[in-house]
């Protein structure tokens, strides 16, 4: 008998056993189902994640931050530490040639240390105030869309002028998806904890690619509700705290804040002047390792080997980011395949239950010439074409899964579907239906034809 | 040569611990062409005797040679290929597959001897049209009467041209006119000149075979019993 025939067979008794077909083969469709869909989700997971890494500066920025609490056995040299200051800058610039970039910064957290922001009597709160150098643009990523950055030189004259992001703007001055139009507000004077600042320039709106997605979907569906004359689906989105935190974002030179933001009046300015961090990149993500240990090694000789600072890479998150997307997509591929192993299950069940039933159809066959291997073959045939349709359904229906999971649960990181996990998931069903089979396939092949005639 | 030579045949089954001998030493020749009915109360070893002539079933003991090939110590795949080329068989109860049509039924031994399709077809065809049958080949046999099912059953069994048929109470389940019919084609084979064994209880049956082997008590009996062979009523 040949493999086309087994086929025929097993299609025939499928095509025969029609609800009893389609239960059996549930138990494979919703396995790969859910294993695609689990692999669609940590998909998303990891490209948002990835998404905001790189929008927060990439792997190759750096975070030196002044940090308060001294190991023990530095404790009483606590009056000596004079934390982060520009003189770190200049020694980082003269003596680590492994770092490329670096600027200083002082960060003001709104929702921490109070910073008001006000205009024509609205009020609102930034995420971030923060003095810098002009180039904490390029270290951290922004790009102006309208204006101009502050220069060198309004730094070294401590202008009161700041650039700010377009959420700052929506609270002011008004949102455009609101007014219908776009308010530059460049040249306006906003107050800052009742300090006058100019705005000069302005961020482009900062979002993440699935968060546009979402958004362009939720326009649609309100278009679609005032066509129909009904209320639109409430969708609440929020996007990825990076790119809302970096919307949010007031900068201003860096004299600026130490002149006019002096947190106590017997602060020191200048080069001695308190800094919350440095944000530097180094040239090369291979040498990360070496140009922390350069960066290291100056910072001890600056801080008298006292250690009132802390280093923070983005290759922390990176790691926690890579590990949190392992574990996820290990349990979630845990459950998947327990799932496609009960719908394996299944199959085997039915097959045995098939073939009792079927004791005399197997006689019939054995008595006219079917060999054992023949019967094998037939039965096993019939268990993988089983899961071979289900396996298909089942790609088929993860595309339905993934759109329900992207209904119920809206994040920002739509999930994605790829090839690998439905390849994966596609042979993991077919391997199932063998080996749910062969149990089956045995039993089938060892009944003897006399035994197996005697039914009925 | 005989077609098929059996010396001291002997099957024991073991019954909850008694040991039961079904067969008991039965010799016997069949020639090619002869027309044989196998006959004996319930229970006689009738039977067993036919399934292992059939290559169903071995012997516990004994030689059995078919068509010159020693077959009782054959393997199962030796046997498989003996039941598909030697032998067709022809049931009390037909025996059809339910789900495949007439047609299907009667290309199911061509299908495990590895027979092309297009050949299967025009020999199944072949088949039927010998048993006048032709007409219903694309009928399931639950769509036919009980006379048109046996019919397709001994068109499945000669479609593979075997050396020996075998018929298990080929009437048993049919009217006794159509049974007539049924008969009738056996005889018309024989004449063709086809070796075929039937077994029977039924005398009527009996007496229309020109050579009778009564089994009693899992032997031959020495005198066949005439009442049995439906020579005297």
């Amino acid at each position: 008998m040949n493999l086309w025939s087994a086929i025929d067979i097993g299609l025939k008794e499928i095509r025969a056993n029609k609800a009893r077909s389609i239960l059996t083969m549930l138990g494979v469709i919703l396995g790969v189902a859910s294993l695609v869909a689990m692999s669609a989700m940590t998909k998303g997971m990891e490209n948002g994640m990835k998404e905001s890494l790189v929008a927060a500066g990439g792997l190759a920025t750096i975070r030196i931050e002044h940090e308060d609490d001294l190991p023990l056995h530095q404790r009483h040299l606590v009056d000596r530490a004079k934390g982060v200051t520009l003189h770190d800058v200049y020694a980082l610039q003269e003596s680590a040639p492994l770092v490329y970039q670096i600027t200083p910064l002082i960060e003001r957290w709104g929702f921490r240390s109070g910073v008001n922001v006000s205009y024509g009597g609205k009020r609102m709160r930034p995420y971030k105030f923060a003095g810098s150098w002009p180039d904490i643009i390029s270290i951290e990523q922004h790009i102006i869309e309208h204006g101009r950055m502050f220069t060198q030189f309004d730094d070294d004259e401590a202008r009161s002028v700041c650039v700010i992001g377009t959420d700052i703007r929506n609270d002011l001055f008004g949102d455009p998806e609101e007014l219908g139009r776009t308010v530059v507000p460049i040249g306006e004077t906003i107050f800052v904890n009742n300090q006058p600042l100019t705005i000069v320039g302005m961020f482009q709106h900062y979002e993440s690619e699935a968060f546009r997605k979402r958004k362009e979907e939720a326009k649609r569906e309100a278009e679609l509700a005032k066509a129909e004359g009904r209320e639109p689906k409430e969708t609440r989105m929020r996007d990825e705290f990076i790119f809302r935190l970096k919307n949010r974002s007031i900068y201003i030179p860096l004299n600026t804040m130490l002149i006019k933001f002096k947190n106590d009046d017997d602060a020191p300015i200048g080069d001695d002047a308190h800094l919350t961090t440095l944000k530097m990149k180094i040239r090369d993500i291979e040498h990360l390792e070496p140009a922390i240990q350069q960066a290291y090694n100056v910072l001890m000789h600056t801080h008298q080997g006292i250690l009132d600072f802390e280093f923070r890479t983005k290759e922390d998150d990176a790691e926690e980011v890579g590990a949190a997307i392992k574990n996820a997509r290990r349990s979630g591929g845990i459950i998947a395949a327990i799932s496609l192993i009960v719908g394996g299950i299944g199959i085997m069940n039915i097959m045995l239950a098939s073939i009792t039933e079927r004791v005399r159809e197997i006689g019939i066959r054995k008595s006219v010439g079917a060999t054992t291997l023949d019967v094998f073959v037939q039965i096993l045939v019939e268990s993988v074409v089983i899961s071979f349709i289900g396996g298909a359904l089942g790609l088929a229906a993860s595309v339905g899964l993934i759109e329900t999971l992207r209904i119920l649960t809206p994040t920002a990181n739509a999930p994605m579907l790829t090839a690998p996990p439905m390849i994966l998931a596609f042979g993991c069903s077919v391997a199932v239906g063998v080996i749910a089979g062969l149990f089956p396939a045995i039993k089938a092949s060892k009944l003897q034809p006399i035994e197996a005639l005697k039914y009925g | 040569m005989p077609l098929l030579e059996l010396r001291d045949i002997r099957k024991c089954y073991h019954l909850g611990g008694e040991e039961i001998h079904a067969l008991d030493g039965v010799t016997m020749d069949i020639e090619v062409g002869e027309f044989i009915s196998i006959i004996g109360p319930s229970g006689s070893g009738k039977s067993t005797l036919m399934h292992i002539l059939g290559c169903l079933d071995s012997p516990t003991s004994g030689a059995l040679k078919l068509d010159g090939t020693m077959i009782h110590n054959a393997g199962a795949r030796e046997l498989a290929a003996i039941r598909n080329r030697k032998i067709g068989f022809v049931f009390q109860f037909f025996n059809l597959l339910p789900k495949l049509t007439v047609l299907q039924n009667v290309e199911l031994p061509m299908i495990y001897s590895g027979i092309k399709a297009k050949e299967r077809h025009e020999r199944a065809m072949e088949s039927l049209k010998r048993v006048e049958l032709d007409n219903r080949a694309k009928h399931r046999p639950s769509e036919l009467s009980g006379g048109q099912q046996q019919r397709a059953a001994i068109a499945r069994a000669l479609v593979n041209d075997p050396r020996i048929i075998f018929a298990d109470e080929p009437t048993g389940n049919l009217d006794s006119h159509t049974g007539e019919l049924i008969l009738e084609m056996f005889h018309e084979l024989s004449a063709e000149g086809r070796t075929i064994a039937l077994v029977t209880h039924d005398p009527g049956i009996a007496a229309i075979t020109p050579r009778r082997i009564e089994i009693r008590d899992g032997r031959i009996a020495d005198k066949v019993d005439k009442k049995l062979a439906g020579l005297e009523t």
